[in-house]
């Protein structure tokens, strides 16, 4: 496993974007993996990589791009939109000549739509999730906030969403987000593959028979 | 998933109480062993230290993505939330809507 960077000119970044690669440099098979957004990519992030570990083992090259704006990248989160997360997916896939794609949950909507490979119980829903999350929190408190109102003034300043400072485009983006069609993807979910949600959970741990699994499609011979 | 141990008001004619056992087992990480213990009175919200108000709030998403319902904002509140046979009579209404 290794750290990797690329060129990316995303909104308030250094020109460059990073992320983690792992199997061998020279593999035919090279699969692009998009992140779930928000928590549920700290959630999948040690599934993913024993997925990349067990896809390496079979000689399939991986890498996970952190998107603009989370995990380790230098840009700033409240700059990006789905424009730009798209754009650097696009770039990602380019520079590593990916030939294949595994999109996690919500990265289903950032993912190149021309990859052939897997949508992992892909979502539009994350901002109804925080949306919520924020709004039960403030009930609790004694507040009284909605959805809509956080809504309107989300896509006129922002808004910071458990602990995520989103811009007022990707807000607006997120609002009015659709699963977009792609024929060439598979979906696959948990119960399938027999594995664990792990992205819904607060307390994720691991699921080894689940990255095995994943690992499995990602070597097969699909697309 | 009614069975042996599940008590006569999960037979339905929906599978609503299969699928909300499922996604409370997803989100709170429990055995199906406990989730099929889950009665009409089992504590949710308040009662699982697991189930704060960000996983309710993946909670309702989930159950609106698999179960192909939207709910409003207005129609979320404790009570609803408070226990398993509360949670599952408000899915079982939104359902036959």
């Amino acid at each position: 496993m290794k750290r990797v960077s690329w060129p990316c000119s995303a909104p308030g970044g250094n020109g460059e974007e990073v992320g983690l690669a792992a199997g061998p440099a020279d593999a035919t098979r090279r699969v692009l993996i998009v992140p779930a957004l928000f928590e549920e990519a700290n959630r999948t992030r040690r599934l993913l990589a024993q997925t990349m570990r067990a896809a390496a083992a079979q000689g399939v090259a991986t890498v996970l791009p952190e998107l603009p704006g989370c995990g380790e990248s230098l840009a700033p989160l409240d700059r990006q939109s789905l424009a730009s997360w798209r754009q650097a997916m696009a770039f990602a896939a380019e520079h590593f000549a990916a030939t294949h794609l595994l999109a996690v949950r919500g990265g289903a909507l950032v993912a190149p739509a021309d990859l052939p490979g897997w949508r992992l119980a892909p979502t539009a829903g994350a901002l109804r999730s925080l949306l919520r999350a924020r709004t039960i929190a403030a009930r609790e408190a004694g507040r009284s906030e909605t959805a809509a109102e956080l809504l309107v003034a989300g896509q006129e300043r922002g808004l910071e969403l458990a602990g995520y400072k989103l811009g007022p485009t990707l807000i607006a983006d997120l609002e009015q987000a659709a699963l977009p069609d792609a024929p060439d993807q598979i979906e696959l979910t948990v119960g399938e593959l027999g594995g664990e949600a792990l992205w819904l959970r607060s307390e994720p741990g691991e699921d080894a028979h689940l990255a095995l699994a994943l690992a499995a499609h990602l070597a097969d011979a699909v697309g | 998933m009614p069975n042996d141990a599940a008590p006569q008001w999960t037979l339905a004619d929906d599978d609503s109480d299969a699928q909300l056992r499922a996604i409370l087992r997803d989100i709170l990480g429990l055995k199906p062993a406990q989730t099929a213990a889950f009665d009409v009175d089992s504590g949710l919200f308040g009662a699982l230290p697991e189930l704060d108000s960000m996983a309710v709030a993946g909670l309702l998403t989930e159950i609106e993505d698999r179960l192909d319902i939207v709910i409003d904002d207005e129609e979320v509140d404790g009570e609803m939330l408070e226990t398993y046979g509360a949670l599952l009579a408000f899915v079982r209404a939104k359902r036959a809507r």
